[in-house]
């Protein structure tokens, strides 16, 4: 009777696991009851009573607004949620952008491009990036000069308090600009036309709604700046140390996908007539980014993952604010259960999308 | 002549060159101008503290010799699969392990600095080697409900942030200890490593299951083997020799993520580092002890990748 034994086993194996953890579970409750703080989640509406950097939180009623210490603990961890989320996007776009330029380094016909892509590949890839991020904030960002001797190079200024970068925004001849687009999109199959039609787009918004795009450079005064869009210390130490990480096992999975695709859809690709660049950008490109995206993915995640350093660094993110809130309210239990289950909800939706993304370019196999 | 017509064989290549080497010029300068006005006597002074930890110093010989006997114990192993050639490399072999294990500094309260980092990383995934072989079989099972569990716990350790497992281990190990025993903070990182590695070493060991082709079950069932005999006699061997150089790579991200624990206050490499950084006497010599740090961290995992090379092409993986 294999089946009744396969039963029998799958119940035995439950019934161990589920014992198990029960038996954890209960022996935790009751020594957490001796202590007197029962297991509970109720801390969360209490206030927090510390204050965090930066970050902006949810509050009914108000919206997204700055994180004040009366609000809540739960607050709090919402504050260091959207940090995380503003950091991990930020880094995936700018990792992507320095991976592509790296991988294009390791494949150059340039020698010199070659080995300084290797060596910057092989020394960011042995070293751990706890080790990176305190050399990026202790080594780098705080070893800038102090904000009255502050660097100041075409707009940004560099100094220990942070990174001010001149902000670009949309003015008002930006919808000239759009409807230019529009038009030129629509008339694509006429170039003359859909040129012609973008140029007046982009002239006539300029002279009757103002420039396009807004270049708001930041004025330095005694005690700080006004306008710009400033990056603090913290940010930028774990941006920077994320983005330059991430970007060298990135480019190596780009290089890796790229020399994957196999040599002969180049040559099938050349005997078409196809040049080097149109064989690259109409052939291989589209057959190594299916090879690349789950790889990707997994890259993705890792430094999703690893925004949970900026605890190192002092950046208010979900983890360092877990660790503030279970200092504070002494409920670390219950605190990193939530907080773990924050980073598992995030890890599966990631991976569900690229999944998804990648059942779209995956190779379907038609008989 | 062939490396100049490389560099500077077109225009493009030629503008991207000097652009590189005008870099490198800046690059060299400033460090070379650092590097002579740097104070190195910060990581002179630590040297053995960086090394060991707080060991005493009359157990450094023990250290040596224990570090001794590893190396010989590899060096066997390594000729036991006839990737280097030595004399008796199964004599080699039981010897080195012997005079290891006799002379492990205990207790593990003691272990720090770069001792601490390679003793961790090491511990966990010997540790982590049965639980992750289990999972990596539960997870292919036929009975959905092992699968389940299997999945369950992969998907919960790597869908985690390793800091949080670290957290998470010390918060609860200790309520779940009967009253009156303590785990010194050791042990407790070593839990959530071992955790952690199992995770990941499932997927690797997945891996190889998946390279076995289906004909070696069959061939070792039609031989009358049990199938926990076609297990150990013929699925797990290929399984594994397929995935040496995974886990080597998977043993030099552990060593790298050991740096974690500085994190909870422990003294390994990285701890050590904080530790000498946070004495008065060496305020901002952060950059120096931060690149001697990367410089032993790049000769550890560099040793250890070459290490894997050599095993990849001893073991003939791709080749035969």
């Amino acid at each position: 009777m294999p089946r009744l034994r396969d039963l029998l086993l799958q119940g035995l194996v439950l019934g161990l696991v589920a014992w198990g953890l029960l038996l954890l579970l209960a022996e935790a409750r009751s020594r957490m009851a001796a202590q007197g703080i029962p297991f509970s989640f109720a801390f969360l509406s209490q206030e927090a009573g510390f204050s965090l950097s930066e970050g902006l939180t949810y509050a009914p009623g108000e919206g997204l607004r700055p994180f004040y210490p009366s609000d809540t603990y739960l607050q709090a961890l919402v504050a260091g949620f959207l940090n995380t989320v503003k950091v991990a996007l930020l880094g995936i776009v700018v990792a992507t952008i320095l991976g592509l330029l790296v991988a294009a380094g390791r494949l150059s016909a340039n020698p010199l491009a070659r080995a300084l892509a290797m060596g910057y590949v092989e020394a960011i890839r042995n070293t751990p990036l706890l080790l990176q991020l305190f050399v990026w904030y202790f080594a780098v960002l705080l070893k800038l000069p102090p904000w009255e001797k502050a660097l100041s190079w075409g707009g940004v200024i560099l100094s220990q308090r942070g990174l001010v970068l001149p902000q670009v925004g949309l003015g008002g001849g930006a919808w000239g600009l759009a409807l230019g687009l529009l038009a030129w999109f629509l008339l694509r199959q006429r170039p003359l036309w859909a040129w012609g039609a973008l140029a007046l787009g982009l002239l006539l918004g300029w002279a009757l709604l103002g420039p396009p795009l807004v270049y708001s450079a930041p004025e330095r005064g005694t005690f700080g700046t006004r306008g710009g869009l400033l990056l603090s210390p913290e940010f930028a130490a774990l941006l920077f140390g994320l983005v330059v990480y991430t970007a060298a096992f990135i480019a190596e999975v780009f290089r890796g996908a790229i020399l994957a695709v196999p040599k002969g859809q180049w040559e099938a690709a050349y005997a078409l007539g196809l040049e080097g660049r149109d064989a690259f950008r109409l052939i291989v490109l589209p057959q190594a980014v299916r090879i690349a995206v789950p790889p990707l993915a997994n890259q993705y995640l890792n430094l999703a993952k690893n925004t949970s350093l900026g605890v190192a660094v002092g950046y208010p993110d979900l983890f360092s604010v877990y660790s503030t809130v279970a200092n504070q309210s002494g409920r670390s239990l219950e605190a990193i259960l939530l907080v773990m289950a924050v980073y598992l909800t995030l890890s599966l939706s990631i991976s569900a999308v690229v999944n998804t993304y990648n059942r779209r370019v995956a190779l379907r196999w038609r008989l | 002549m062939r490396l100049l017509k490389a560099l500077f064989g077109t225009p493009g290549n030629a503008l991207v060159s000097l652009l590189l080497l005008a870099f490198l010029g800046w690059l060299g300068q400033a460090l070379l101008l650092w590097g002579l006005r740097a104070e190195w006597r910060v990581v002179g002074e630590n040297l053995p503290y960086f090394f060991v930890g707080q060991l005493p110093q009359e157990r450094l010989p023990q250290v040596l010799g224990f570090l001794g006997s590893l190396a010989l114990a590899l060096l066997g192993w390594l000729g036991g699969l006839q990737v280097v050639r030595v004399p008796r490399p199964r004599l080699l072999f039981l010897l080195g392990l012997l005079g290891s294990l006799l002379l492990l500094p205990w207790p593990p309260t003691l272990w720090g600095g770069l001792l601490l980092s390679f003793l961790l990383s090491g511990a966990a995934m010997l540790l982590a080697f049965p639980l992750g072989v289990a999972l990596a079989f539960g997870r292919q099972a036929r009975l959905p409900v092992l699968r389940l569990l299997a999945i369950a716990f992969i998907e919960g350790v790597r869908g985690v942030p390793l800091v949080s497992l670290l957290f998470l281990a010390f918060v609860t190990v200790p309520l779940f200890l009967p009253e009156g025993l303590r785990l010194p903070q050791v042990v407790r990182a070593l839990v959530a490593f071992t955790l952690f590695a199992a995770a990941y070493l499932a997927e690797n060991v997945r891996g190889g299951l998946q390279a076995v082709p289906k004909g070696q079950w069959e061939a070792a069932f039609s031989l009358g083997l049990t199938p926990f005999q076609a297990v150990r006699y013929v699925i797990l061997p290929q399984a594994l020799r397929a995935v040496v150089p995974a886990l080597v790579g998977q043993y030099i991200a552990l060593f790298k993520d050991t740096s974690l624990v500085a994190l909870i206050g422990l003294l390994d490499l990285m701890g050590v580092a904080r530790a000498v950084l946070a004495n008065p006497q060496n305020v901002g010599l952060e950059r120096e002890v931060y690149l001697f740090l990367a410089l032993v961290y790049l000769l550890v995992s560099g040793s250890f990748s070459y290490l894997g090379r050599l095993l990849e092409r001893g073991l003939g993986l791709g080749v035969r």
